[in-house]
């Protein structure tokens, strides 16, 4: 549950009060089936995928269903503008579907629906009878390819890359695979030179750059930036991330002397470790964190090389920055239990789940939702606050940090609550 | 009387890559693994073999074959590692090859000599050690080697595409409804009890073993997930050819899809190699000391599912059963007493095979000898008449084994020996056997 980016926060409606949204139990009875729901990023809606009586598939928000329905429909999401989209099948044809209305083009095939980081981008992987390629805003990428395997869209949503696979390849062809038949493609055009194998891939903060992780020969790993490798390669690596506002990559490597952060292919916090990944840069664009394994089985969060001093013996997740870059959070598991640990200090309270953190805007306080005994709870600096939630959405702050939106289902019903922050402690 | 040659076997990934070798490449590889790459334990190892020969007689290679020292557990370290030792690396392409017919086609990295060294050897972590040698060769079997490139492209081991995986959960799910109808395969579903993955055949070509596990999960009420994008496929045959920076990104992928959708456990289904991999050395590549999701394998999920009483038995299964125990469940994981209760549970007429529990034989194809392929095959099931007589002497009709390497090599197996059996999957069995509360039924 990372903060995200809601480019229509301002306009909710941030009046405190506790509103009912829809009686969901009640869908259960009014439909064949019912699946999993969703809540609009303001709260207002909840939709989940039903079944009609006519066996067909269609979204249903709060009560209401969509006037179009599917022989199938899934990967139903709310971008964070708010728009409703699901992937929806009829005569064998595949489209998005947004807000009731299909796009217009359809496909063999469509999966893997992302939205940009500002909200505004939409977009999935497609294959046609040409070959695969991206649908990105409703437009179709002019290029095919043999295979696609994944897609990054830009922060602002314009442009879309991937991991695509240039020549057919039959089983068991182990000497033209040796060949490099992987590429990535940018807005639908293929980099330079092939690779073994390339993998995940990340754009720049102005869209206009792109890095993956590439394979060059067996055991030969590096990092290819807009299609040039670094000059070193490594015996493994992982997925890169650019530094905001500049062409720096930032990705771990695997050298003889253990896993070490680099930075262009160089060496960044001079420090090698047993294992380092999810590496995250803070709100100021230079801060930087990383989960790190100083030893075998243990693991701890890295600043700026900075280990904290405390390491958990199973699991440590994604670096969570205050928005001042002062403090870090993240959830963690030691001996089979989830907590969250706040600059390197566990929360007493243990539970079977915990997502990730969310600090408050000023800073002061750490919230998790977590899940223990059937339940899910909104635990606010390590203390379970509120009552046990059938359901717990995405919380959301408003901007000056007064307020707290919840999205919540108790007792069958949805609801939307408002409150303000100081009641949180 | 000298031994009987061995055959000489084809395959490109060994043939081609000899050509290209040369003594100085392989003393580099080998000196540099050997430096840098092995544990303490290795040394040990090496050091503490009296040469006894008493591991020997663990071996389903060595009885097969006529006790033909060559295919003893020791033998077989004697003809690879004592020799690149011996000769600080500087051997020939050509025993290169020997190298990797032993170590990838000869050997199952079953562990079963382990129990019978009077020291304890790890032989099979010796012969991994090999492997890892002929990998950094590129010195593979040409099949074994396509399925690690397809693991490295899809991290799945059967070229499987991400719109073929959704396409057929979504067909069997449909296939599901049909027979009961609160049937689901929710994907990517966040929180959910239950991450369950498979391994590539099943989508492939078994996707009917997908379509029951709906219909289980349905009548036992579990809260489950399947993911939609990479990372579905718990198994790993670079863990076996040595290549152990795939074999990392591949479970790295399995754990960070179940972390991502915040998923409780992963329960795997009916495989044994992927346990290993998933279990153990995967994990232990990437730094946790154990799984950072717990992971369950089919056996102990069915019998969760049998002893709580979630699902029921309507009528126990009458044709005479016995069991293949796949070893790295079994001898790897302790699961074997778990394995014959939910037999029990579900069969009127269960054999014991014998030898059992942890001193089962291997089926022989496992530890990735059935991914080397067709070129192959003939030793493969030559080398395992032991199992044959095993499960012959049983008298039992059909043999359960909850592992895809265990299925096909006992298949190849009874087709080899003409045993006129038949192999299943436990929950092909359970399919057929669960009670299904009306109110379900279509
Ligand atoms: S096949 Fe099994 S018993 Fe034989 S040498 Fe290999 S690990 Fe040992
Ligand atoms: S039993 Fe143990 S000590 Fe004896 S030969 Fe085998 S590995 Fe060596």
């Amino acid at each position: 549950m990372s903060p995200l980016f809601y480019p229509e926060k301002d306009s909710w409606d941030w009046d405190p009060s506790s509103r009912e949204i829809s009686n969901i139990d009640q869908w259960k009875l009014d439909f064949n089936e019912v699946q999993e729901f969703v809540v609009s990023p303001d709260g207002q809606k909840v939709a989940a995928v039903v079944q009609n009586e006519d066996e067909t598939f269609t979204p249903c928000i709060n009560g209401e269903t969509w006037e179009n329905s599917f022989e199938k429909a899934w990967s139903l999401k709310f971008s964070p503008d708010g728009r409703l989209f699901c992937l929806g099948m009829n005569d064998d044809e595949w489209t998005i579907i947004e807000d009731d209305r299909p796009w217009e083009d359809s496909f063999e095939y469509v999966w893997n629906l992302k939205f940009s980081q500002n909200g505004k981008g939409a977009g999935a992987n497609i294959r046609t009878s040409d070959g695969y390629g991206v649908l990105l805003n409703g437009e179709v990428w002019e290029n095919k390819f043999v295979q696609m395997r994944s897609v990054e869209l830009s922060p602002d949503g314009v442009s879309a890359a991937g991991n695509i696979q240039i020549e057919a390849l039959s089983e068991g062809d182990v000497a033209k695979f040796r060949q490099g038949l992987w590429n990535i493609a940018v807005d639908g055009k293929p980099w330079d030179s092939n690779f073994l194998n390339v993998w995940d891939c990340s754009f720049s903060s102005d869209g206009g750059i792109v890095a993956a992780e590439v394979r060059l020969v067996s055991g030969r790993q590096t990092i290819a930036v807009d299609g040039k490798a670094w000059k070193n390669d490594y015996r493994a690596v992982w997925k890169p991330i650019f530094i905001p506002g500049s062409r720096d990559v930032v990705a771990p490597g695997l050298t003889t002397e253990g896993w070490k952060l680099l930075l262009n292919g160089e060496p960044l916090w001079n420090k090698s470790y047993n294992q380092i990944w999810r590496q995250t840069i803070g709100p100021d664009g230079r801060k930087l964190a990383a989960v790190v394994s100083p030893e075998f089985g243990q693991w701890t969060i890295a600043i700026d090389g900075i280990s904290w001093a405390k390491t958990f013996g199973d699991v440590v997740l994604d670096p969570v920055f205050s928005s001042d870059g002062k403090r870090t959070a993240a959830g963690v598991k030691e001996s089979g239990k989830w907590t969250v640990a706040v600059d390197g200090t566990p929360w007493p309270e243990k539970f079977g789940m915990v997502w990730d953190p969310v600090f408050s805007p000023d800073g002061k306080h750490v919230l998790a939702k977590a899940w223990r005994d059937d339940s899910y709870m909104l635990v606010v600096d390590g203390k379970i606050t509120g009552p046990a939630y059938e359901n717990l959405f995405d919380f959301v702050f408003s901007d000056d940090g007064t307020k707290l939106l919840i999205k919540c289902v108790e007792n069958g019903l949805c609801f939307r609550k408002v409150i303000f922050s100081k009641d949180l402690t | 009387m000298g031994l009987p040659a061995i055959p000489i076997v084809s395959d490109l990934g060994l043939d081609e890559t000899a050509k290209a070798l040369n003594t100085e490449q392989i003393a580099t590889v080998v000196n540099r693994i050997l430096d840098q790459e092995t544990a303490a334990r290795f040394k040990v190892y090496l050091n503490t073999c009296v040469h006894c020969g008493l591991c020997s007689d663990a071996c389903h290679w060595f009885l097969s074959n006529d006790r033909d020292p060559r295919f003893s557990p020791v033998g077989k370290v004697k003809q690879t590692l004592w020799e690149i030792i011996r000769k600080k690396g500087h051997v020939s392409p050509e025993f290169m090859k020997d190298c990797s017919r032993i170590a990838h086609t000869e050997c199952n990295v079953c562990r079963r000599c382990s129990m019978y060294c009077p020291f304890g050897i790890d032989i099979a972590y010796l012969l991994l050690v090999v492997r890892r040698i002929c990998h950094e060769l590129g010195m593979v079997p040409q099949f074994l080697q396509d399925t690690v490139n397809s693991h490295s492209v899809t991290m799945n081991q059967m070229w499987v595409k991400q719109d073929e995986w959704i396409d057929t959960l979504q067909w069997q799910e449909e296939e599901a409804k049909g027979e009961i109808k609160t049937s689901r395969i929710p994907l990517d579903k966040e929180g959910a009890d239950v991450f369950y993955s498979v391994i590539a055949p099943e989508p492939k070509i078994l996707a009917q073993l997908i379509g029951n596990i709906a219909q289980i999960m349905a009548v036992a009420k579990v809260d489950w997930t399947m993911p939609s994008l990479d990372g579905w496929d718990n198994s790993n045959m670079a863990m076996y050819s040595g290549d152990f920076e795939i074999m990392g990104r591949v479970e790295r992928a399995h754990y960070e899809s179940a972390l991502k959708l915040k998923s409780r456990r992963i329960v795997m289904g009916e495989c044994g190699h992927a346990f290993r991999g998933a279990a153990y050395d995967g994990p232990k590549w990437l730094g946790w000391r154990e799984p950072p999701i717990p992971l369950i394998h089919a056996v102990d999920f069915y019998h969760e599912l049998l002893t709580t009483g979630r699902i029921k038995i309507a009528k126990k299964f009458e044709t005479p059963v016995t069991v293949q125990e796949p070893c790295n469940i079994v001898r790897g994981r302790g699961l074997g007493q778990k394995l014959r209760e939910i037999i029990s549970m579900v069969c009127e007429d269960f054999r014991l095979p014998e030898p059992g529990l942890e001193h089962n034989y291997c089926c022989g194809a496992g530890g990735g000898t059935i991914n080397c392929g067709p070129p192959w095959k003939t030793s493969r099931v030559k080398g395992n008449r032991v199992k044959a007589e095993q499960l012959a002497a049983t008298k039992a009709h059909i043999i359960i084994t909850p592992c895809h390497n265990c299925h096909s090599g006992i298949e190849d197996i009874i087709s080899g020996y003409k045993l006129g059996m038949h192999v299943k999957f436990f929950s092909e069995i359970l399919m057929e056997v669960m009670e299904v509360p009306d109110e379900l039924k279509c």
